[in-house]
């Protein structure tokens, strides 16, 4: 690696391992950029500055251009997450079976904004586009569980056994 | 693993098709879709395989994961073959009796048969249930009845039989031919001729030609994609062969939306299959022609359905469109030609390459021909993915086959091609499904999203629902949607919070008028299209809003006064079990009460009361 590894308090020296290992595999496929940012996302968890910094000077690519791609897709982001992501679908069978309630519900219980993390970083609230499970409607996934039908009444017995 | 070659392809064909007819199995066809997965279809298939072991008829009872049966609300479910029992919402705990009432003494649980929702009575056989026997499996042949993550199986079913047929017996002319005959036009929603977007790719000149599919399916309430990706994904690929031989291509990819983890895999397992056995790759069945499938993985970007935002991504590039033209058929992905086609329509080519075009043709109406695919969804009994001719009404897509809605509410409308399209209302239900037909009432095919809504649905929220989606998803290039739809939502949620003013209607029509002329591609240039459809045919509702501060489906909060009217409070209490914020006091036989100083206006109590007794 021609770029020396930045100090950062949420990268350990086995992710830096993992990241150099990805940026090697790709860096000669054109295009490729985008399939870097999510394994590395999903390495640290996030894409500090940093880190984007650091993949841009191994990629050889313009740090404006990685930055530009990383901003522009819904997948990355540049703040860190909570331990546990609620994805709550905004799909349209969603929101016509109330996924709103559901939505302020979790709000309102854990003090926590759309797209925001918990001042103890036990969730992330995430927001997001219809996640084809329009049978279950109202939509919810917590880590790798989906949780259909979920009724603002219900949800909070849900979410609270992710300690 | 050995090669394929033609004629080792057809025996093998051959070969699994007289060992299955010679089977005396029972096959118990569980689904693996996304939707059974959810609500516990493994556990409940490793819970049967134990169970099976354990009774000792492993030899005789074989069970088999399909990829989505399409019947989503009712999983986890699961179809016995030969007998065609259909299980529905199966528990853990079901199994031991299914095994033992169903496989040994021949006697299906009734308990967990489909009730028709109307007539209350038990329809056992798969084939009877309406939700299915109204129906015209072409693109979903396969669901619900082969492994999709078995290659043989796909190859027991005819698979590969149209690449090979196109490879060796047909020269590009001869498939493009075949499929302009066939009539079939872009599944995604805009419908353009396949056949001719083909032709205008194979005639482009150029060495390096691409073959794209777009499975970025990104419309909410659209399911359609994912259902075909997971159950029969070799279907797709095989379209793809069929393509790249038509435009001469070598290489090709999916560009598959990241949300749809189980697909992305079924998807490389027939990758990996296909390639092991030279249906994929270098030399295809021999014919000497080489063509690669390689996926790429979406970034969470609705644009990126837009065909030339989904080539810069695949590039590495912010996703975003450009002018046409060129358009993609002369300078596509790398600047080389490309065809771009959806899952779906690229999921119809083999069997249009089989059985002909004619064959095709022979359903549908006189500019829409074969079948179309629905997701159907929203407040509707039978939610789940629907395959009718074209032609259908959609009176009865939503009554016949959906079952009609649920809870002894009135259907209000059934909103058609997601954001960019637009909402059908009850007194034009019997409009057919034709691309046209369906665009002059003022919605789109679109890719096939169906979500059905019911009178508690207020048109006006639906209207700001979809623009906040139009305006999150736009991707800031072009000044009239990246500003206008940006202004349109800025209206609606004003009219929401009971702010709006008699002339924001006008304002409204003339911004859409602006943004449909000049966005530069098609999600800005259909953006306005949910508030047009609303104006059009709930013009009453926008007026409610506006000039008596009023909504009359009860949806927005800022508009209720969380009031109880005693004449129709029946004194149930539900409200009262349901808040939960404390703020309603109820006792027996007494009306209740709404506390405004506690109430969080969470909407619950409107849910959970039958009788509209809030306001």
């Amino acid at each position: 690696m021609s770029a020396i590894r930045p100090q950062h308090p949420d990268i350990s020296d086995d992710m830096w391992i993992k990241v150099d290992e990805i940026i090697d595999t790709n860096k000669n496929t054109d295009g490729s950029i985008i399939t870097v940012l999510r394994e590395c996302q999903g390495t640290v968890g996030y894409l500090p500055v940093e880190l984007i910094d650091y993949i841009s000077a191994g990629m050889n690519l313009p740090n404006s251009n990685v930055y530009g791609v990383a901003s522009f897709y819904s997948l990355f982001s540049m703040t860190p997450k909570g331990r546990h992501t609620i994805k709550v679908c905004t799909g349209t069978a969603c929101y016509v079976k109330g996924i709103k309630e559901v939505i302020i519900r979790i709000g309102d219980k854990y003090k926590v904004g759309e797209g925001g993390t918990t001042e103890d970083r036990r969730f992330s609230l995430e927001p997001v586009r219809c996640l084809g499970a329009c049978g279950l409607a109202p939509v919810m996934v917590i880590g790798e569980d989906t949780h259909g039908d979920v009724s603002a009444d219900k949800v909070i017995d849900i979410v609270d056994q992710y300690k | 693993m050995e090669k394929l070659t033609v004629q080792t392809l057809s025996e093998m064909q051959q070969r699994l098709k007289s060992e299955f007819e010679a089977s005396k199995k029972t096959y118990l066809l569980i689904c693996g879709g996304t939707g059974c997965h959810a609500t516990g279809s493994i556990k409940v298939k490793d819970a049967l395989a134990g169970e099976l072991e354990a009774k000792g008829l492993n030899e005789k009872v074989q069970i088999v994961e399909t990829g989505c049966n399409g019947f989503c609300a009712m999983g986890p479910l699961m179809v016995v073959h030969p007998d065609g029992i259909f299980y529905q919402k199966m528990k853990v705990d079901d199994i031991e009796e299914i095994v033992t009432s169903h496989l040994i003494n021949k006697k299906p649980v009734e308990r967990l048969l489909y009730k028709d929702p109307v007539t209350k009575k038990f329809i056992p056989r798969h084939d009877e249930i309406p939700f299915f026997a109204h129906q015209m499996p072409r693109v979903l042949r396969n669901k619900g009845v082969i492994d999709p993550e078995s290659i043989s199986d796909y190859i027991a079913r005819d698979g590969y039989s149209a690449a090979a047929k196109a490879l060796f017996d047909m020269g590009p002319e001869d498939i493009v031919a075949e499929v302009k005959t066939s009539g079939i036009r872009g599944r995604g929603g805009a419908g353009f001729p396949t056949g001719m977007k083909w032709d205008f790719t194979r005639a482009s000149k150029g060495d390096t030609k691409y073959v794209l599919c777009n499975a970025d399916e990104g419309d909410p309430g659209a399911f359609m994609d994912r259902s075909i990706l997971e159950a029969d994904p070799h279907a797709v690929l095989e379209g793809m062969i069929i393509a790249a031989k038509a435009i001469n291509s070598k290489k090709g990819y999916i560009y598959a939306r990241t949300e749809y983890p189980l697909a992305i895999s079924r998807l490389q397992i027939a990758i990996t299959a296909a390639k092991e056995m030279g249906l994929l790759g270098e030399n295809i069945l021999g014919s000497g022609f080489d063509f690669d499938v390689e996926i790429y993985q979406g970034a969470g970007a609705f644009v990126c359905g837009e065909e030339t935002a989904l080539m810069r991504s695949i590039e590495g590039q912010r996703g975003m469109p450009r002018p046409r033209p060129p358009f993609p058929a002369h300078k596509g992905l790398w600047e080389k030609p490309t065809i771009l086609n959806n899952v779906e329509t690229l999921a119809n080519i083999p069997q249009i390459i089989i059985n002909g075009g004619a064959w095709y043709a022979s359903v549908g109406t006189e500019t829409s021909k074969g079948t179309k695919v629905f997701a159907l969804s929203g407040d509707i009994n039978n939610i789940g993915l629907v395959e009718v001719p074209m032609g259908t009404t959609l009176r009865s897509i939503v009554y016949d086959i959906g079952g009609g809605i649920p809870n002894k509410r009135k259907f209000k409308g059934v909103q058609l091609g997601g954001p960019s399209g637009g909402c059908v209302p009850e007194h034009l239900l019997d409009t057919p499904v034709d691309y046209e037909a369906i665009a002059k009432v003022g919605a789109i095919m679109g890719s096939g999203g169906a979500i059905v809504m019911d009178d508690r649905t207020c048109m006006v929220d639906m209207a700001r629902f979809f623009m906040d989606f139009i305006q999150d998803e736009s991707c800031g290039k072009c000044t009239p949607c990246r500003e206008g739809t940006r202004r349109l939502l800025e209206i609606l949620e004003k009219i929401c919070d009971g702010k709006g003013v008699p002339e924001d209607i006008d304002l409204m029509l003339e911004l859409s008028e602006m943004i449909k002329d000049s966005a530069l591609c098609g999600l800005g240039q259909t953006g306005p299209n949910p508030v047009l459809s609303s104006l059009r045919y709930f013009r009453d509702e926008f007026d409610a809003h506006i000039n008596e501060k009023r909504c009359p489906a009860k949806r927005c909060a800022a508009l209720l006064k969380f009031e109880v009217d005693p004449d129709l409070c029946k004194k149930c209490g539900m409200c009262f079990k349901a808040c939960p914020a404390d703020a309603i006091t109820w006792q027996k036989k007494e009306v209740a009460v709404i506390d405004k100083e506690k109430c969080i206006k969470c909407m619950t109590c409107f849910e959970k009361c039958k009788f509209d007794a809030i306001f």
